[in-house]
């Protein structure tokens, strides 16, 4: 620091390269690309031409030194999340906030940051409040480069001889944003000023301290201070981390040949994935739309202009172009509306970029090269793209990750016709259920909880075997459901099972990924208030090749129940919900029992020794079911992720009574018999559509929120509302 | 090193049958670029008609070149869903599940969707009753046309050759 700070002292007033200011940077990036289609208008890479090896050794100890920030730094924090579940990353970018090479982790914000950057670029930060070395930033504004507030970033530049070289950036997922809800994915925010803290690019320290003001605002402004302060501080070190490992290569390698990378190192990423899409994908359009549920007619805990059920439509289309351009679109999406799923442009486009690091470019360079080579159109005043900065943003994952499998099943086929079997997947199950609330926990302390088991949903099934059980999760392909005892230690809540839930993966030749159930009871706390967040009355994952889609959830609850007793009588207690209609539970412990499907709620108040069941879903599937090998499924009925009812039902696989091996002559009747019962009960097509269209479509025999949905799309979206009616045949003054 | 496998491996990959010790390092070298042609014949030796594979479709479907040279959605049971450019689904068989009752046959009852928010179609062949594709979508959703191809390009920009017109293998 000492060099730098000295040479400081007669640094010219702009930060950027010759005598230009970063806006001019950008500005000049931007144009360059925009004339010649290539980053910063490179045609050739002479750094990489002259020395291959040198250039994927500079790349590889950046990239090294990143991870490396990351496995450090992650041990300042103290929550589960970070630490146990591995939600951050860190990146570092160019100078004008494009990414050169990341860590492992939260890869959505890889992109978001860099919309942080371009932001405070664009409204010449370098001139007030000034962007000096040792300063630092922070932002969690979905407006501005975000998904949602509760995932903060920290960002800091990264200066060499009076320039500004790049940025170091990190983001950790906070247990607690000061939302009018607890918890880091907040349901109960309808508009921006119920969101909680917000941080939109604000300078919140130089000479590498953080300012006094930020750091009591913020402990000031959540229910978690403790965990929030480490957090910082991880990103932070991770930042500092970076910084330093950037400039002990500059040193090594020289400073013209470091400017110079980082700009072939974009574009040789470019031009890598429009190669790796030429030589994955299949050229054409794909469509791949999803919906997800928000039951709020009945919710009384919300305002009365927001009670109301709601359905997300997410009409997502893919087109590869025969130059390799892959561009998503969501024209039809709905309008935005008084609710936390909101999402912005930002969002969707951390959310394309997570899902082609999964999938088109995993063993490749991974930074923003890719970016340029993709085009994603969000229709303005929709919900993935507000004409509005007063909307709320509080839980935007639970649109934004649904409408994102399509990416998932439409890559999958292409990887099929490709040939390249081994890379389908029909994406992942649903990412809920939330446990979340907040509180006087069992320590006594004001809190808030988000647990992240959602982190192990089930994974989608692929061509070549079934889908990982309790694996993973799209926003963060290593996930870790954590450990039973550091959740312990976080929540007032103790574990009675944690467990397989039976049919909860999607059907299919290749069956979907299990999802699992955890029975939690209330411990040490006089009351608490505990939401479900999770899917409830529609499939938000569907399979692809005749798979089904994983479960739908409920809710359950035993309030205000005699587990006490229970206890004290040394008597069995419920471990999860095995039948899935509370069962289990109810046969063992007498109380107020909620079991229904509104899966997602606000919170309500717990007591002592309450039961809460959270369940994690399962992964849609692939392929006929009645394909699926028969002793593959009395495998699945042993291991209880499919019971013996659903499997002669769906799979049409009978199972001896005792043991539990295929009875193969009752089998092929059962397959038969399901198969006639197909052909028995299916139309054809058209004969469908055209009574369809009278009784359904032309009498309008929908329900609320389905209307709803329909009336929202085609008032937003004339274009969509003109394919809707091409395709029913309707008059041009249909409406719904 | 760029790999390349041979048919019998890549048969095993197709049918599942490798270990997964082999998939894993197949999944973590860079792609076979030989691998489009390869699974074309394997596929092309699975099926019983003569009609030429241009495009592997689904698991059970394809696209391909009748004798009289039209470009169709064929299944594997040589059920044709004619031109590939129109959705074959309308050329299918359909089951839709749009009660309660039909849809809890498959999911718990807890576990289901809800019948008025959403149903299930499943879209079955005519020939073999073979389940090719389940929609899960809001009742009066359009049917969905979930790829289409783009062939010429495929084939003439991306494979470097012109895309057969050969009626048969």
């Amino acid at each position: 620091m000492n060099r730098v700070a000295n040479v400081m002292d007669t640094a010219p007033k702009t930060a950027g390269w010759d005598g230009r200011t970063l806006h001019q940077m950008l500005d000049d990036s931007e144009a360059a690309f925009a004339k010649s289609g290539r980053c910063f208008g490179l045609d050739r890479l002479p750094l990489k031409e002259a020395d291959p090896i040198r250039f994927e050794k500079i790349f590889s100890r950046l990239r090294g030194s990143l991870v490396n920030a990351r496995e450090t730094a992650l041990n300042i924090s103290a929550s589960p999340i970070v630490k146990e579940l591995g939600e951050l990353c860190f990146c570092l970018y160019s100078p004008e906030g494009d990414s050169i090479t990341l860590s492992t982790g939260i890869l959505v914000h890889v992109h978001t940051m860099s919309e942080a950057i371009k932001y405070m670029l664009r409204n010449d930060y370098e001139d007030n409040p000034g962007i000096n070395d040792g300063d630092i930033f922070v932002n969690n504004d979905p407006h501005i480069g975000n998904v949602h507030t509760a995932d903060v970033q920290t960002l800091v530049p990264i200066y060499w001889e009076g320039e500004v070289v790049g940025w170091a950036g990190g983001v950790t997922h906070v247990m607690d944003i000061g939302s009018n809800t607890p918890g880091s994915n907040a349901v109960g925010p309808t508009t921006r000023y119920e969101d909680g803290l917000y941080l939109p690019c604000v300078k919140c320290g130089a000479n590498d301290r953080l300012f006094q003001d930020h750091v009591k605002r913020c402990e000031r402004a959540v229910r978690t201070p403790m965990y929030w302060s480490l957090d910082e501080k991880t990103r932070l070190a991770g930042c500092h981390m970076i910084r330093a490992a950037v400039q002990a290569l500059i040193r090594e390698e020289g400073i013209d040949s470091y400017k110079q990378f980082i700009r072939e190192v974009l574009e040789d990423s470019r031009r890598s994935f429009v190669e790796r899409v030429k030589q994955l994908l299949i050229p054409g359009r794909y469509e791949a739309p999803a919906f997800i549920d928000a039951q709020f007619a009945d919710e009384a805990r919300l305002p009365a202009e927001t009670r109301k059920d709601i359905l997300m439509h997410s009409p997502f289309t893919l087109s590869i172009g025969a130059a390799g351009r892959l561009d998503v679109d969501f024209e039809g999406a709905g309008k935005w509306g008084l609710h936390s799923f909101n999402c912005t442009p930002s969002a969707m486009a951390g959310a394309l970029w997570v899902a082609l690091t999964q999938t088109i470019m995993p063993n490749d360079k991974v930074n923003d090269g890719a970016h340029f080579a993709t085009g994603l159109h969000c229709p303005r005043g929709s919900w993935v793209n507000p004409d509005t900065s007063t909307t709320a943003h509080g839980n935007a994952w639970y649109y934004l990750v649904p409408s994102f499998g399509g990416m998932f099943r439409s890559l999958g086929r292409a990887f099929y016709a490709r040939g390249y079997v081994e890379e389908v997947i029909a994406g992942y199950g649903h990412d809920g259920n939330i446990l979340q609330g907040g509180g006087i926990d069992h320590h006594g302390n004001e809190s808030a909880v988000s647990n992240f088991e959602m982190s192990c949903i089930g994974g989608g099934a692929g061509t070549i075997r079934d889908g990982l059980d309790h694996a993973s999760v799209m926003w963060n392909p290593e996930g870790d459901m954590g450990d039973v005892e550091a959740w312990e230690m976080v929540e007032p809540l103790l574990y009675l099972g944690r467990s397989v839930k039976t049919n909860s993966a999607g059907a299919g030749r290749r069956r979907g990924g299990s999802g699992y159930e955890c029975m939690r009871m209330l411990w040490h706390t006089e009351t608490y208030e505990l939401q479900f967040v999770g899917d409830g009355a529609v499939f938000s994952y569907p399979g692809i090749f005749g798979g089904y889609p994983g479960s739908s959830g409920y809710r359950f609850a035993l309030k205000n129940n005699d587990l006490e007793d229970v206890f004290a009588r040394r008597a069995p207690y419920p471990t999860g919900d095995r039948h899935s209609d509370g069962r289990q539970a109810t046969d063992l412990v007498r109380g107020d029992v909620v079991l229904d499907k509104r899966a997602t709620d606000l919170p309500a108040p717990f007591r002592e020794r309450d039961l809460y069941l959270s369940f994690m879903r399962g992964g849609p599937g692939v392929g006929d079911p009645l394909a699926r090998i028969a002793t593959d499924v009395a495998v699945d009925v042993r291991e209880e992720v499919v019971s013996a009812e659903m499997a002669e039902r769906t799979y049409g696989v009978v199972l001896e009574k005792s043991g539990g091996s295929v009875d193969e002559a009752a089998t092929a009747a059962r397959k038969k018999a399901l198969r006639e019962d197909r052909a028995a009960k299916a139309v054809p097509v058209r004969a469908w559509l055209a009574r369809e269209r009278e009784v359904r479509v032309m009498a309008k025999d929908f329900s609320a929120p389905v209307a709803d949905m329909y009336r929202s799309s085609m008032k937003l979206s004339p274009a969509w509302a003109a394919r809707y009616r091409a395709f029913w045949s309707l008059p041009d003054s249909y409406q719904v | 090193m760029i790999p390349s496998y041979d048919s019998a491996t890549l048969r095993d990959l197709l049918e599942g049958k490798l270990p997964w010790s082999e998939v894993h390092g197949i999944m973590s070298a860079f792609k076979d670029p030989d691998r489009f042609d390869k699974m074309l014949e394997i596929h092309q030796s699975r099926v019983t008609w003569q009609d030429r594979i241009l495009l592997p479709y689904g698991e059970n479907l394809y696209i391909v070149q009748t004798a009289d040279a039209r470009r169709v959605v064929k299944c594997a049971c040589g059920q044709e869903f004619g031109d590939y450019r129109q959705n074959w689904k309308l050329e299918a068989l359909i089951r839709v599940r749009s009660s309660q009752a039909e849809i809890e046959e498959l999911y718990p009852k807890m576990m289901a969707a809800n019948a008025e928010w959403m149903q299930l179609r499943e879209f079955i062949c005519p020939g073999c009753k073979t389940l090719l594709e389940v929609e899960a979508v809001p009742p009066g959703y359009p049917i969905l046309f979930d790829f289409q191809p783009d062939l010429e390009a495929f084939y003439e920009q991306w494979l470097g050759r012109k895309l057969p017109t050969g009626a048969s293998t």
